[in-house]
C-alpha cells in the first residue's frame, strides 16, 4: 500500500499569482462546487424554494453549503422542518441553534390531524410515518405554495436513489414517476414546470457518506451530539437498541432502561431509530467505525423494513421524500 | 488473484484501524473523476461495476447478504455471486428485467473517488448515454471477448467520441472464457483501432479484463503474462482529469446569480467554466463587453487569493457595469464571440419529433433565450455513421443542422469548452427536455447581417395613418368561419377609414407557402412565415387581419411574442368539430374522413384550442355580421 507524503490543507487556501502551477481540486472540493451550483440554480430560476431541514448530518452539510453558496447574503429561503413532535430532544436544540445562526425563517410544520389523532409509533406503526412525516410534507409545501424543496438525500443511500434525478419533479399531487424524469445533461437543469408542480432538489445527491463525514470534519459544521457515543438509557426491542429519550417512552412489562454507550449512524423519530453500541466519540473515531463497519446505513431505520427491498421506491411514489 | 485484492483490502483496513488520522488527511487529497461504462446487458458491464464496488468494500454486510440470497433466487451465476444484482435498481426494471434510466455509482480508491454512470439500455440508449456520458471525463467501452466488435461497440464508442470524451478504454471482457487468449485479444484490438481511427479517435487504452473473476481490474492477472499495460484501477486513479485541462484555459465563468445583500456589496456568483482569476484581473462582461477588473473572490471564511475552473465563486468587479444573469465573465484580453445563428449537432430525446421552426427555450450555461431549428441538413445512422437525409428528428435521432436564437448567445464552439458549446432544448408547452445539443460554429451570416436602423419607424407609418397598428389573428377549425368573418371585419375597418390587410390561409398557399404542405413541420413553418409578413405589415402601421386554422398554441404564441406588447389579438373562431363538419363548405371533411386527404386538423391532426384568446366567437350563438361587430367592437372601443 502506498502512501503519499501528506500535503498541507488546501481546501481554502490557495496559493496566490496568476502563474502558478494548475490547482488540483480535490474530490470535496468539486462535489461542494457542484452542490452550490445547484443551490444557485434554484434560487434563480424558481419563484419559491425552501430547504427541508430534518437536522440530521446530511441536512446540515445541506445548510452549511447554502451558506457558502449564498455568503455573504444569508440563504435566501426558509428552512422548514416538518415535525413528528418524536424527534430526539437534542435534534430540536439544534434545530433552534441552527436557524438563529444561519439568519434564516424556520418554519416548522405540524400536520394537525396527526396531532389532533395524537398518531404516535407506539400505536400505529407505518401510520406514523405516513401522517406525521409523508403528508405533513405534502401539506407543508401545499400551504406555503412552495415550487422548489431541496432535500438533503444521497444516491448512495439506498438503490431506487441511484437513478433519481438531482431536479426530480412531483407532479400536482406529488407523485414521483421514475419513468418520467428529465435527462440531465452537463450541469444544466431544466427548472420550468406548469402551475401545480413542483420539484424536489438533492444538492447532495452525489455525495457519499464518507465524504459527508469528512466534509463535516474539515469544515467544522455542528452536528446533533446524538452521532457520538455517550452513556444513555437504552431498551433493546425486536433487535434494535433503542433510546429512552422522554417519559413518552412506553416501556413494555419487565423491561427497564439500561445504561449503554451508544451512538447514532442516522437520526429520526427516537422511538424508531435504533442506536449502535459504540465508544466513538470524537469524529474521527465516528469515521473509523463507520469505515470498518461492515452493516449499511439505512439498516439502523425500522422505516425501510416495510415491505422488502422496493419499499422506499414505493414511498417516494407516494410523495415521501 | 482474489488472494491478492483481499489482503490489499485488509491492509486497508489495518490503517484504519491503527491510524484514523493519517488515513483521513490522505483521503481528504482525494481527487474526483467521472466516468460512464458502455456496453449492452451481455457484455457483463452491470458485473463490472459490481465487481469495482466489491472490490473497493463499498459493499456491507447486509447488503452482502442479501446479495447472496438474491443469486440463488434470480442470479444468472449459477448460484456463485452475481455482482449484477447489486447495480439493479428500481422495482418496475426489477420485474422488467429491463434498465429505464441512468443510475450513478460511488467508490473509491486511495488516490480518488469515483462516479460511474451506469446507462444500460435497449431502446433508450442514446438519450441515456449521452445523458451520463455528458459529465464523464473517461468511457469504459466494454466487449464480450467471444464475440469481438459489435454493431454496438461501434456505437458507444461514437456517442462517447461525439459528446467528447477524452479518454477510451477498451475492456475486453470475460477473458477468463476464452482461455485468455492473446491473439484473440489482439485480433479485437487490432479491429477496434481500424474503426476507431476511421471515427476520428485519435487514442484508446485496450485492457484484457475479467470482471467476473476480477482480471486486471485491481491487480495485474497471473493469467494474462503477455499483457503489460496497468490494470482497470491502475489506469482510472491516474489519467487526467478535464477539469485540470479545463484551468489551462482562458477565463469564463457564466453569471448565475448577483448576490446583493446591501447597497455596498454586489457579488457575481458562477462556477468557473475554464481557466482561472484572480484580484486585479482584467475582465470583461458579454454580451455587453464592458471591461472591469476582479477586486476580490468572496467566499465563507474569508476572500480567496484565487479561484480556478470547477469551483463555484462569487467575484467582485472594481466597477459598477451591467452584469445579471445570463452574462458571462471573461478574461478581457480573449473574448468569445456572441451569435445568433449556429451550426449544431442536435440528439432528440422526446417521444415527439422535432418540430424545424417551432420555438424551444435554448438553455446554455446560465443563458436561456428561444430558439428555432431548422431542417436538418442529415442525420446520423449512429450504427454505421452514415449520413441520411432528414426532414426531422424522431427520438433517439441524431442530426446536424442550423439553428437561430432571439437574442445573441455568448459560446465557444463545444471542441473547446463544454459549458459555454453544450445546451439543453425544452418544449415551451410541456416544459420537457427535448433535446440536447452541442454548437459547432456561429454562421457567417449572423456576423455580417445587421439591422438597418431607418428614419421613418412604425409608430411614424401608424401615426400617418391615423390608426394603431395590430394584428387580429383568427383561429379555428376549417370551416369554422375565419374566412368569411375575416371579411366582414376589414369591409367594416375600410369603411371607418382604417388601413388594413388580410392575408388569407389558402391565398398564402398559392405564393409566398406554395412550397409547404400539411405536415405538422409545414404548417408550423407556414405559420412562422405568415407571421413575418405580419410583422412588417405591422411595421408599416397597417392592421393586418390573418385567417389560418393555425392549429398549434406554441406557433401562435411564437407570433405574439414577435409583436410589440399588446398588438396581438388572437380571436378564436370557436366552432364546435360536428358544427364545421356539418357545413362542410369546401367539402373537406367528407375527402378526409373517407382517407382521400390526410393531416387534416379536427380528423387526423389536432387542434390546440386557445386557452386565453382576446376574443372568442361562438358562431353557434351569432351571425356572421354580428360576430364580425362584436370583433371591430373590441378592436376600436
Amino acid at each position: 500500500m502506498l502512501y503519499a507524503p501528506p500535503r498541507p490543507p488546501t481546501f481554502e487556501g490557495m496559493t496566490n499569482s496568476s502563474h502558478t502551477p494548475p490547482v488540483s481540486l480535490t474530490h470535496l472540493q468539486r462535489l461542494e462546487a457542484e452542490s452550490i451550483h445547484i443551490l444557485r440554480e434554484v434560487v434563480a430560476e424558481c419563484e419559491r424554494p425552501v430547504m427541508l431541514y430534518s437536522v440530521g448530518k446530511d441536512s446540515a452539510v445541506m445548510l452549511h453549503l447554502a451558506r457558502k453558496a449564498f455568503y455573504p447574503s444569508p440563504p435566501p429561503f426558509p428552512l422548514l422542518h416538518v415535525d413528528t413532535t418524536w424527534k430526539f430532544k437534542a435534534m430540536y436544540d439544534l434545530r433552534d441553534r441552527m436557524a438563529a445562526e444561519s439568519g434564516m425563517e424556520l418554519l416548522v410544520y405540524k400536520n394537525p390531524e396527526a396531532e389532533a389523532r395524537g398518531i404516535n409509533p407506539f400505536d400505529h406503526g407505518a401510520l406514523h410515518t405516513d401522517m406525521w412525516k409523508t403528508e405533513g410534507l405534502k401539506q407543508a409545501l401545499d400551504l406555503h405554495g412552495f415550487d422548489a424543496a431541496f432535500g438533503g438525500a444521497r444516491r448512495d443511500e439506498e438503490k431506487s436513489r441511484a437513478k433519481e434525478r438531482v431536479f426530480s419533479f412531483r407532479a400536482a399531487h406529488h407523485r414521483w414517476d421514475p419513468k418520467q424524469q428529465r435527462p440531465e445533461l452537463w450541469n444544466l437543469y431544466n427548472a420550468r414546470k406548469a402551475k401545480g408542480e413542483s420539484i424536489r432538489v438533492f444538492p447532495i445527491s452525489n455525495w457519499t457518506e464518507l465524504d459527508v463525514w469528512q466534509y463535516i470534519q474539515l469544515e467544522d459544521i455542528p452536528i446533533v451530539p446524538l452521532y457520538f457515543a455517550a452513556p444513555r438509557p437504552t431498551v433493546e426491542r425486536d433487535g434494535m437498541l433503542l433510546m429512552v429519550d422522554d417519559d413518552r417512552f412506553r416501556l413494555k412489562p419487565g423491561e427497564v432502561p439500561v445504561e449503554r454507550s451508544i451512538r447514532f449512524r442516522t437520526l429520526g423519530c427516537y422511538p424508531l431509530t435504533g442506536a449502535v453500541e459504540s465508544e466513538a466519540a470524537s469524529l474521527s473515531s465516528v469515521i473509523q467505525e463507520m469505515l470498518l463497519t461492515t452493516t449499511s446505513e439505512r439498516q439502523g431505520r425500522a422505516i425501510d423494513r416495510d415491505a422488502g427491498s422496493a419499499s422506499m421506491e414505493k414511498k417516494k411514489q407516494e410523495g415521501y421524500f | 488473484m482474489a488472494t491478492r485484492t483481499q489482503e490489499s483490502a485488509y491492509q486497508v483496513q489495518d490503517i484504519i484501524a491503527e491510524d484514523i488520522d493519517a488515513y483521513l488527511l490522505q483521503h481528504q487529497h482525494k481527487s474526483l473523476l467521472r466516468f460512464i461504462t458502455c456496453g449492452s446487458v451481455d457484455d457483463g458491464k452491470s458485473t463490472l461495476i459490481g465487481r469495482l464496488l466489491y472490490d473497493s468494500k463499498m459493499i456491507f454486510e447486509d447488503q452482502l447478504a442479501a446479495l447472496e440470497s438474491d443469486s440463488k433466487k434470480v442470479g444468472t451465476q449459477g448460484g456463485e455471486i452475481d455482482f449484477a444484482l447489486l447495480v439493479d435498481g428500481l422495482a418496475a426494471e426489477r420485474e422488467q428485467g429491463i434498465t429505464i434510466d441512468v443510475a450513478y455509482r460511488y467508490f473509491s480508491t486511495e488516490k480518488r473517488k469515483f462516479i460511474v454512470a451506469d446507462t444500460p439500455g435497449h431502446e433508450q440508449y442514446t438519450r441515456n448515454m449521452i445523458t451520463g456520458a455528458s459529465t464523464a471525463d473517461l468511457a469504459v467501452i466494454l466487449v464480450d471477448a467471444r464475440k469481438g466488435i459489435l454493431t454496438q461497440t461501434k456505437r458507444h464508442s461514437y456517442l462517447a467520441h461525439l459528446i467528447g470524451i477524452r479518454h477510451l478504454v477498451l475492456a475486453v471482457n470475460k477473458m477468463d472464457l476464452i482461455g485468455y487468449d492473446q491473439a484473440t485479444y489482439d485480433r479485437i484490438v487490432a479491429d477496434y483501432a481500424a474503426f476507431a481511427e476511421s471515427i476520428g479517435i485519435a487514442a484508446f487504452t485496450p485492457m484484457p479484463i475479467s470482471g467476473f473473476k476480477g482480471d486486471n481490474i485491481t491487480t495485474s492477472s497471473a493469467q494474462t503474462p503477455w499483457y503489460d499495460g496497468p490494470t482497470l484501477i491502475d489506469h482510472l486513479d491516474t489519467v487526467t482529469l478535464d477539469v485540470s485541462e479545463d484551468q489551462a484555459g482562458a477565463f469564463r465563468m457564466p453569471v448565475q446569480w448577483v448576490n446583493r445583500p446591501n447597497l455596498d456589496f454586489r457579488g457575481f456568483s458562477g462556477l468557473v467554466a475554464s481557466g482561472s482569476i484572480a484580484p486585479g484581473d482584467a475582465v470583461r462582461v458579454l454580451p455587453g463587453g464592458r471591461t472591469s477588473t476582479i477586486a476580490r473572490v468572496v467566499a465563507f471564511g474569508g476572500d480567496l487569493p484565487r479561484a480556478v475552473a470547477g469551483q463555484s465563486v462569487t467575484v467582485t468587479l472594481a466597477d459598477e457595469i451591467d452584469c445579471s444573469r445570463g452574462d458571462v465573465i471573461v478574461a478581457a484580453e480573449s473574448p468569445p464571440e456572441a451569435a445568433d445563428q449556429f451550426e449544431a449537432t442536435i440528439v432528440w430525446m422526446a417521444d415527439d419529433a422535432m418540430l424545424p421552426g417551432r420555438p424551444y427555450w435554448l438553455k446554455l450555461a446560465t443563458q436561456t433565450v428561444t430558439a428555432t431549428v431548422q431542417q436538418p441538413k442529415y442525420q446520423i445512422n449512429v450504427n454505421t455513421m452514415e449520413r441520411l437525409a432528414a426532414k426531422t428528428l424522431e427520438l433517439n435521432a441524431i442530426g446536424v443542422g442550423n439553428l437561430s436564437t432571439d437574442r445573441p448567445l455568448v459560446f465557444e464552439p463545444y471542441a473547446d469548452n463544454r459549458q459555454l458549446g453544450g445546451f439543453i432544448l425544452v418544449d415551451k408547452i410541456t416544459n420537457a427536455t427535448v433535446a440536447a445539443g452541442m454548437l459547432h460554429f456561429s454562421l457567417r451570416r449572423a456576423q455580417n447581417v445587421h439591422w438597418q436602423a431607418t428614419d421613418i419607424g412604425r409608430e411614424a407609418h401608424a401615426s400617418l395613418k391615423n390608426q394603431k397598428a395590430a394584428v387580429l389573428w383568427f383561429t379555428g377549425l376549417s370551416g369554422a368561419g375565419k374566412s368569411t368573418i375575416a371579411n366582414r371585419v376589414e369591409m367594416k375597418l375600410a369603411r371607418m377609414n382604417r388601413h388594413t390587410f388580410l392575408l388569407d390561409g389558402d391565398n398564402v398557399r398559392h405564393g409566398l407557402n406554395r412550397d409547404l404542405g400539411f405536415t405538422d413541420a409545414d404548417r408550423v413553418e407556414n405559420i412562422r412565415r405568415v407571421g413575418e409578413v405580419a410583422k412588417l405589415m405591422t411595421d408599416a402601421g397597417l392592421i393586418v387581419i390573418t385567417a389560418f386554422i393555425s392549429p398549434f398554441r406554441a406557433e401562435r404564441e411564437m407570433v405574439r411574442q414577435m409583436m410589440a406588447p399588446g398588438e396581438f389579438i388572437e380571436v378564436h373562431i370557436d366552432t364546435p368539430l360536428a358544427e364545421a363538419e356539418r357545413r362542410d363548405v369546401k367539402g373537406l371533411y367528407a375527402k378526409a374522413r373517407a382517407g382521400k386527404l390526410a393531416n387534416f386538423t379536427g380528423i387526423d391532426s389536432p387542434y390546440e384550442a386557445p386557452a386565453n384568446p382576446e376574443i372568442r366567437i361562438d358562431t353557434t350563438g351569432m351571425t356572421p355580421d354580428e360576430a364580425a361587430d362584436a370583433i371591430v367592437a373590441m378592436l376600436i372601443p
